[in-house]
């Protein structure tokens, strides 16, 4: 019985090998695409997908998508798909478009273009079956390619926004000539550790501090590799000349920061930001007024 | 290479210029030492704004020019240390515990000046 | 290697990032910021203190051109420095191996310390803070693997010591 339909389906492959059935298939979307493609901007306005954009803008789109996707389907290479996949996803993802949005939209082409295979094919059940076979894996594919497409130009300008928020969470300002606060709110990771560092750092040269006030009363909690993190800054800002007044520092990061091994009795810790800033000060006033009487 | 040491007032100044060879670190100490003795300083500033790095080695050696030099009764500031060095020294966890370090000659000057009147 | 980069150019901020991604493909490629390709090995014969400061030198550029900040470049020369000072302080001579990695899709530098000295004896204590066997040295390898993000190390007694660290571009 399988030999039997083994020997069936070699025949059929012989006679019609998938390129001709494809062939067919680009036949009938180039012939019925504006009925097509209207459908199918009529499904996306009804699916209440694509919701950012204006119903000329969709069509316009469905239009783009609908001519590159029987192309891939008629050419069967992808690249040219990959890249106005990528393209569309630039232009759309800054205004808001989900990734459930266009891979609804891809899967409602598919389903539109079945359909329109059943009702062609209807009468003739094998050749309908051996269209479909064909169409399918295309269809599969190039439904990956732009979900794919999508999601990665998502990833990218989603890494790109972490940058420009971790710059921006980690301001050093200065308050007063030499004294630099350094107030950090919510969660510290390693990456971000490093990079307060550094701005800190070279905030102390660049605005020849002597006093830095670093601000944690916004911390929750800290694991030990960002509590050593904290003291390696205050030793690295030492080293350079600068004097670092650590405030708001809760019991549970006090806890971690013993449990580490590091002797409290060392580090310069004040209560509160304003008890901080008014150690500092004095801090300053102690070395900046005898050097003014003295010139 | 050697680094020149000048005196101005009661102060002598070493400027390190280039990369220092362990065998250059250990010169400039001894002739640290030399000098201190020799013009009465009370005060010592080791500018390292041009060191790229400073090691173990490099850490180690200024750590003793400092405990010698206080031994002669003088005073030594480390200045000009740079952020990337500052950051690659604590992470090898050298963080030379009681040297005094100020951001430039212009603090380290201050530095020594605040230091000689409290205890004159 | 194969794919191409496309950088939307819209606002000066696309300028920036469209330039630093040719600079980054440029350097995946192989070629260093002066415009050579940067394939070879460095090696450095290591036998005196002034052996040290030319490896850590060399290790510096190589970083550089890698694509490593200014600030990550000191931490790798540094950790070059110590792993120097131990063939020159243990084992006499040897030598420091430097290279670029450009296997994507991760850019990195690494560096192996060899030598035929005396190997070291009990390796999980030298590698604890704070030990030291000639008195002259404190943290060498302990700080050198804080400072890298790879560390292996194969040492027989009698036979020499290598050690190789690797550490990548964030």
């Amino acid at each position: 019985m399988a030999e039997v339909q083994e020997e069936y389906a070699a025949v059929v492959l012989q006679a019609e090998p998938t390129s001709v059935l494809l062939r067919e298939l680009v036949a009938h979307l180039r012939q019925n695409r504006t009925q097509l493609r209207e459908e199918w901007a009529r499904r996306i306005t009804e699916a209440q997908l694509l919701t950012a954009m204006s119903k000329d803008e969709i069509f316009a789109e469905a239009t783009s998508v609908y001519d590159n996707y029987v192309e891939a389907l008629e050419t069967e290479t992808f690249e040219a798909l990959q890249a106005y996949a990528r393209n569309l996803s630039e232009r759309i993802i800054p205004r808001g478009v989900e990734t459930h949005e266009v891979v609804g939209i891809v899967l409602l082409l598919r389903d539109v273009l079945a359909r329109s295979l059943f009702a062609k094919y209807r009468s003739d059940h094998t050749k309908l079956n051996r269209i479909l076979d064909a169409y399918e894996p295309a269809a599969n594919r190039i439904a990956n390619t732009v979900a794919v497409g999508f999601v990665q130009e998502r990833e990218r300008v989603i890494r790109q926004q972490q940058e420009a928020i971790r710059e921006l969470s980690t301001p050093v300002l200065q308050v007063r000539e030499r004294l630099l606060i350094l107030p950090i709110i919510g969660v510290i990771d390693p990456q971000r550790a490093r990079q307060l560092t550094e701005q800190l750092l070279h905030g102390i040269r660049a605005n020849r501090a002597k006093v830095v006030v670093i601000d944690i009363t916004g911390v929750a909690a800290m694991d030990a590799t960002v509590a050593n993190h904290l003291v390696q800054t205050v030793e690295a800002s030492r080293l350079l000349g600068a004097t670092v007044i650590v405030t708001g520092l809760s019991p549970e990061i006090a806890q971690t920061l013993v449990n580490i091994g590091v002797d409290l009795g060392k580090m310069n810790t004040v209560g509160d930001l304003q008890g901080g800033i008014e150690q500092a000060e004095r801090l300053l006033g102690y070395k900046v007024v005898p050097i003014v009487e003295a010139s | 290479m050697e680094v020149p040491i000048l005196k101005q007032g009661d102060f002598l100044i070493a400027t390190i210029q280039a990369a220092l060879t362990d065998a250059d670190l250990l010169h400039l100490r001894t002739a640290l030492l030399q000098q201190v003795v020799r013009s009465r300083s009370r005060g010592v500033i080791v500018d390292v704004t041009a060191l790229d790095l400073m090691d173990s080695f490099a850490s180690r050696t200024v750590q003793e020019i400092v405990h010698m030099i206080r031994l002669r009764g003088a005073e030594t500031v480390i200045v000009g240390i740079q952020p990337e060095v500052a950051f690659a020294m604590v992470q090898l966890g050298l963080t030379l515990e009681n040297v005094a370090t100020a951001l430039d000659l212009e603090e380290g000057l201050a530095y020594l000046n605040q230091k000689s009147k409290t205890i004159s | 290697m194969e794919q191409e980069i496309r950088v939307p150019i819209s606002s000066d901020k696309n300028i920036v990032n469209a330039r630093q991604k040719g600079r980054s493909a440029a350097l995946a490629v192989g070629f260093s910021p002066g415009g050579t390709a940067l394939e070879q090995e460095i090696r450095v014969p290591i036998s005196s203190d002034k052996d040290i400061v030319d490896a850590r030198q060399k290790g510096r550029s190589v970083a550089l051109a890698v694509g490593f900040s200014p600030g990550a470049a000191t931490l790798i020369a540094t950790a070059i420095s110590e792993l120097a000072r131990n063939i020159v302080s243990y084992a006499k001579s040897g030598e420091i191996v430097i290279q670029a990695l450009h296997g994507s899709p991760r850019l990195g530098i690494q560096v192996i310390a060899r030598d035929q000295g005396p190997g070291i004896h009990d390796i999980k204590q030298a590698l604890r803070d704070g030990f030291s066997t000639s008195g002259s040295l404190g943290l060498g390898l302990p700080g050198v693997k804080r400072l890298m993000d790879e560390f292996q190390i194969d040492s027989r007694e009698n036979r020499g010591t290598t050690v190789m660290v690797k550490k990548w571009k964030q």
